[in-house]
């Protein structure tokens, strides 16, 4: 028996409709952006247990409804709302996994000394950079000390160059009776202002290095030259020796920060010049994110250094001494980098 | 607009959407922030810190005014340098990633890779920004400053360093040298407000059309009418309606708003019913 044809007229009233479809979601919808706007504004801590869980689902059901809506529905405001709430929950329920704390914690105990174990090529090279433009210069003013003059900038040296006597240069290194008299009132403000100045030198030198890395080298290079020029004049007047524990105090982290900010640059210039396997953007990308993390180490380094100079420098006259703070600080960046740790096994 | 008119448009806007799959397997299709907006989020941001800074400076003033003590100087010298250097960084870092000025323009940061915006990738795109605002700057300075250095040497000084700043817009994904570097890119992210769903059918009966007449439109048609209509501007829908009237013709009988909502109610219920069976129709060019 062949069942009687049922009536056409039942599939004119259809079961679904982009607008029934809407009424039943609208409240998922609703409550997700309720949800999300507390999230942005007052961070995970303000929600209940109750909404953490309510979180994922609500999340989960807005996407399937975008995708139902992609399909049905043609009402372009619907469309555009769905999309962007979609959006907005993606990176809220995805982008944070890490409570700050952690994350600067992990930063401190492993991020920062990895990134800068990664680079340590780079940072041997652009080290032997420096001393290779310090050597330079050093040769040419030791020779002939009219070459100090291209060297460096007449502002910059403030009477300390081949012409002065070795008692004005006796007091520039903090010995003697005009340092003294000249007191400790402006000693922070010159330590702020040397720190604000090296991190912008070093900020440059980082990225002036996806230039394929030669602006960083030169920058480097120059860097060397004017502390040869410096240490030539002063080893002519026999005070090479005071010279290198005025420098060396807050030198060993200031350089090494130099060093490690170029380092940084070069690393990037050289994952485009050299991409290997990977294609040039990501390798870019991967070398800027280590190059990152190294250059917030660098700021933090000259931060340190900024406050060896101002303070460290002018309260510590004695030679000796400055060499020992200056040798500390040294061994303790190199152990804080360079000793493996547990974290690097996992 | 012509046929080829229309495809042009949405070619361009398709350009514009990347692919982004979460893990539920729903692409996201984020769009990738014009040019303009990025300058125009760049404009507030730079003015907003300008502002702080101006605000920020007065205040170090009057206290170093009160206290006769140059520890105001210091304060102000890592204030200026933080505010500067971590504006940008701090902002990007939050929940929504992004500065005051990005989320006036409705963009936010993102990792290129979909995962998610690490605080190196934001240093590292932030760090080099420091370089493409201020480089063109300092060789005009530099320029300046030194006689030595002739005209044209300037010119090339200038230019070269433009091309890294104005980098953003040699390539289609309008990344920065920064976005470049940290792997990430500026996408829109507007929010968008849930307005009433005008294609409920309470009164949408009031007159009724054949399949002819509902036949001329498609897809594009449908919602430059729901923009009008959602609009309310009586002087667009005047010129739609009497655009739609002539097309179908039909005379001018009823309100405009009236005749406008029955007819995209009829035209939306036509074209999802088509949708549902596998059929897109684009616009009116598209066959029906």
């Amino acid at each position: 028996m062949i069942p009687p044809a049922a009536p056409a007229r039942v599939i004119d009233a259809p079961n679904f409709s982009t607008s029934r479809f809407r009424a039943e979601r609208e409240a998922d919808w609703i409550a997700f952006d309720l949800l999300l706007t507390k999230l942005e504004k007052k961070g995970a801590k303000a929600l209940t247990s109750d909404e953490l869980l309510q979180l994922p689902i609500l999340y989960r059901a807005t996407l399937s409804s975008l995708s139902i809506a992609r399909a049905t529905s043609l009402d372009r405001a619907l469309l555009d709302h769905l999309e962007a709430l979609s959006i907005r929950g993606y990176f809220l329920v995805y982008g944070v996994r890490e409570s700050r704390w952690n994350r600067l914690r992990r930063f401190f105990l492993y991020d920062w000394p990895a990134a800068v174990r990664s680079v340590w090529k780079e940072t041997l090279i652009i080290a032997l950079v420096i001393l290779l433009g310090a050597l330079t210069s050093y040769s040419l003013v030791a020779s002939n000390p009219e070459w100090y003059f291209n060297f460096v900038d007449e502002e910059m040296s403030g009477g300390r160059d081949p012409r002065a006597t070795a008692e004005y240069l006796q007091t520039t290194l903090g010995h003697g009776k005009a340092a003294a008299e000249k007191g400790e009132s402006g000693l922070h403000v010159f330590a702020t202002y040397l720190f604000t100045h090296n991190s912008r030198v070093s900020i440059l030198s980082f990225a002036l290095g996806f230039a394929f890395g030669v602006p960083t080298l030169m920058l480097e290079y120059y860097q060397g030259i004017g502390l040869g020029a410096m240490m030539a004049v002063f080893s002519a007047k026999g005070l090479g020796f005071d010279f290198g524990g005025w420098l060396f105090i807050h030198g060993t982290t200031e350089l090494f920060a130099a060093a490690l900010s170029g380092a940084a640059g070069l690393r990037i210039g050289t994952a485009v010049v050299f991409p290997g396997a990977r294609g040039r953007l990501q390798a870019a990308s991967q070398a800027g994110r280590t190059a990152g993390k190294v250059m917030v180490g660098v700021i933090l380094m000259l931060f340190a250094a900024g406050l060896l100079e101002g303070f460290g420098r002018q309260l510590i006259t004695d030679t000796m001494l400055r060499y020992a703070t200056g040798t500390l600080m040294l061994l303790f960046w190199l152990a804080y980098y360079y000793i493996p740790r547990r974290e690097d096994v996992t | 607009m012509t046929a080829a008119a229309n495809a042009k448009h949405r070619a361009a806007s398709a350009k514009k959407i990347r692919q982004f799959v979460t893990p539920e397997g729903v692409d996201l299709e984020l769009k990738i922030a014009s040019a303009g907006l990025r300058f125009g989020a760049l404009l507030v941001d730079l003015l907003l810190i300008l502002l702080a800074l101006f605000l920020f400076s007065l205040f170090m003033l009057w206290v170093g005014l009160a206290s006769q003590s140059d520890v105001t100087v210091v304060v102000w010298l890592l204030g200026a340098f933080v505010l500067r250097t971590f504006w940008f960084i701090g902002f990007e870092l939050g929940s929504r990633a992004a500065t005051p000025g990005k989320r006036l323009m409705g963009i936010r940061v993102v990792a290129r890779d979909g995962g998610r915006l690490t605080a190196d990738a934001v240093v590292a795109r932030n760090l080099i920004r420091e370089l493409e605002i201020f480089l063109p700057l300092m060789m005009l300075g530099a320029g300046a400053a030194e006689d030595m250095v002739s005209g044209w040497i300037m010119l090339a000084g200038i230019l070269w360093s433009l091309t890294l700043s104005l980098f953003l817009l040699f390539n289609r994904d309008r990344m920065r040298m920064g976005d470049l570097i940290a792997g990430t890119w500026v996408v829109m992210a507007q929010r968008v407000k849930l307005d009433a769903d005008i294609g409920v059918d309470a009164a949408g009966g009031a007159m009724t059309f054949t399949e002819a007449e509902l036949a001329v439109y498609g897809i594009f048609e449908l919602q430059e009418l729901e923009r009008v209509l959602r609009g309310r501007d009586p002087r667009a829908m005047r010129e739609v309606a009497d655009a739609i009237r002539a097309k179908i013709g039909r005379p001018v009988a009823e309100e405009d708003d009236v005749f406008l909502l029955s007819y995209y109610r009829q035209l939306k219920a036509r074209l999802e019913r088509k949708l549902l069976f596998g059929k897109r129709r684009e616009d009116k060019y598209a066959s029906d």
